[in-house]
């Protein structure tokens, strides 16, 4: 403390510790950094008021701004919405079915639906909808569907997704495994059959009759398929799962069934319905009448055809 | 004595610079730390949490064991972007059965909070087994083993058990049940009994596509299938809820 003395050569004050002759200059603070520390002490306790800051007994101060995080994401979550909204409120006005007639308002919702394909589809179908043979998820760019592929369907599949739980309206069938059902020799004339349907081999008689005992009911007797229970068709050069024997033979013994999350819980109806106008634009979408079921026609005993 | 002089035998005594340092130490710990513990809303109440079933907990170990976390965070920021992309920021509660919890500070592949339901199990096996085979710019390794490799966990019971003295609210009935109820909720073929009801909102069937074997992939799957989707957050009036809510 003694030693506390004004250095001759700087002129400035020393902090009067002195070890075997070393001191230690007590330059001031730059006024600069000493104002901006005060300042920062007063915008502290100013922010502590404004924000939640004190935790209390129950809960932290609310602060007079009544800011908090997730609020503050509600509003700008509201007004993204609300720069949205003129043209969701148009989409969600109109009938799906009618949409593809209004080329304006469809080409919105194809833009919007590419988006969304984006960030929640291309993970099966791919960032094309190419979909891929080798891992089993549909091409969406053909006119081949499994459930259907006009745009009201489309939705609905979106909607309720594809043999996946937690949905009750959810797409559902199976094929049942037929190994150890048929000999090797069954199974070759049966998967040769198969072929035959669309062209690439000679039809077999046995393999028409094993067809015919266990396939038609889904597959239909040329192959045509059933929408209605997702059976593909198996008479064209499409092949979801690879169309050489091989293939077939694999599928004939251990089918293997496609499966898609439904996403009406995960995404809001417009952006479903974006979706489904983006997949029925990429160049298979149908007509609606193609493939609309016609209206039941009343029987005599009142029950509605089958 | 002056100030100065006072502290200049701190300085110089280390043993009182140390306890002083300390005592400093703990009153900021105090103030920043200890308010969690009895403010209401350090976790929110919700409806639909549950502790993980067995399986799921088992899938939780083998992610922590291989590291999932180091490049898969599990927690959703309220920000825009965010809740763009993966959905609904993350609630606190949706982790309070977590130990520990995942939430993590780096994101190499994507957020995980809300993977359940996001994908079908047959794409978690071709992910796990290839990553590159779905989504061809992906840097992950490869996890194929996994459905080679039987689960087995040495004494379930004693995870839960111990869960359970952490706070993680197993009844008698889960930790009694817990060697049988992990095999059954990847075995089609096997009894639940009361699972599902024990546990809501159990996905019960077999997850990696060999319905023959119980495997590392199908406990891994069903811990996958089952994040963020047990508190349905979307619900408007949670929602607002959330939004109102001040002070935090």
């Amino acid at each position: 403390m003694a030693n506390k003395r004004i250095d001759e050569a700087t002129q400035t004050e020393t902090v009067g510790h002195e070890w075997d002759g070393i001191e230690e200059l007590n330059t001031p603070l730059p006024r600069w950094w000493l104002w901006s520390f005060y300042g920062c002490i007063a915008f502290a306790i100013g922010y502590m008021i404004v924000y939640p800051a004190i935790p209390m007994v129950h809960k932290a101060t609310e602060g007079t701004l009544g800011w908090s995080s997730r609020g503050q994401l509600a509003e700008e979550m509201k007004a993204a919405d609300a720069e949205r909204s003129e043209v969701r409120a148009k989409i969600a006005a109109v009938d799906i079915v009618k949409l593809p007639e209004q080329p304006d308002l469809m080409a919105q919702a194809v833009a919007g639906g590419a988006a969304a394909f984006k960030v929640n589809c291309v993970q099966c179908h791919g960032s094309g909808a190419a979909g891929s043979q080798t891992l089993g998820y549909p091409n969406l760019n053909d006119d081949d569907w499994l459930w259907g592929g006009d745009i009201k369907t489309i939705e609905y599949t979106i909607t309720h997704g594809i043999r996946q739980a937690n949905d009750d309206d959810l797409r559902q069938s199976a094929m049942p495994p037929f190994a150890g059902v048929f000999d090797p020799q069954q199974l070759d004339a049966l998967a040769t059959h198969v072929l035959s349907l669309s062209g690439k081999a000679k039809p077999n008689a046995q393999g028409a009759q094993i067809y015919a005992d266990n396939c038609v009911v889904c597959h239909g007797d040329k192959g045509q398929g059933d929408r209605t229970v997702g059976a593909p068709r198996l008479a064209d050069a499409i092949w979801l799962y690879g169309g050489t024997k091989a293939d077939i033979e694999k599928q004939i013994l251990n089918p293997r069934m496609g499966q898609m999350p439904h996403w009406g819980g995960r995404l809001d109806p417009v952006t479903i319905k974006m979706l489904a106008a983006y997949v029925y634009s990429l160049g298979g979408g149908e007509k609606i009448a193609q493939t609309t079921t016609p209206e039941p026609v009343k029987q005599d005993d009142g029950q509605p055809q089958q | 004595m002056s100030m100065i002089s006072t502290h200049k035998k701190i300085e110089r005594n280390v043993t009182v610079l140390a306890g002083l340092a300390f005592i400093t130490v703990t009153i900021g710990g105090i103030v920043e730390i200890a308010p969690l513990f009895w403010i209401d809303n350090t976790i929110e109440k919700v409806d639909g949490m549950r502790p993980y079933t067995p399986l799921e907990q088992a899938g939780r170990d083998i992610y922590v064991r291989e590291g999932c976390y180091v490049c898969h965070s599990q927690m959703i920021r309220p920000f825009r972007d965010e809740q763009e992309r993966y959905g609904h920021y993350s609630l606190a509660a949706e982790s309070m059965y977590d130990h520990p919890f995942q939430w993590g500070s780096k994101r190499t592949g994507p957020d995980l909070a809300r993977v359940g339901g996001r994908y079908s199990d047959a794409w978690h096996v071709q992910h796990l087994t290839n990553p590159e085979a779905v989504v061809p710019d992906s840097v992950m390794p490869k996890y194929g083993f996994l459905a080679d490799t039987d689960l087995h966990v040495a004494d379930m019971k004693a995870n839960l058990t111990a869960l359970n003295r952490v706070g993680v609210p197993y009844t008698k009935a889960d930790i009694e049940k817990a060697d049988t109820d992990l095999m059954a909720q990847a075995d089609p073929n096997a009894d639940a009994g009361d699972l599902e009801k024990r546990y809501p909102k159990a996905q019960i069937r077999d997850f990696d596509g060999n319905p023959d074997r119980v495997t590392e992939m199908d406990a891994l799957i069903a811990y996958l299938q089952v994040l963020g989707t047990l508190v349905d957050v979307n619900a408007p009036a949670a929602q607002e809820e959330l939004a109102k809510e001040k002070g935090r």
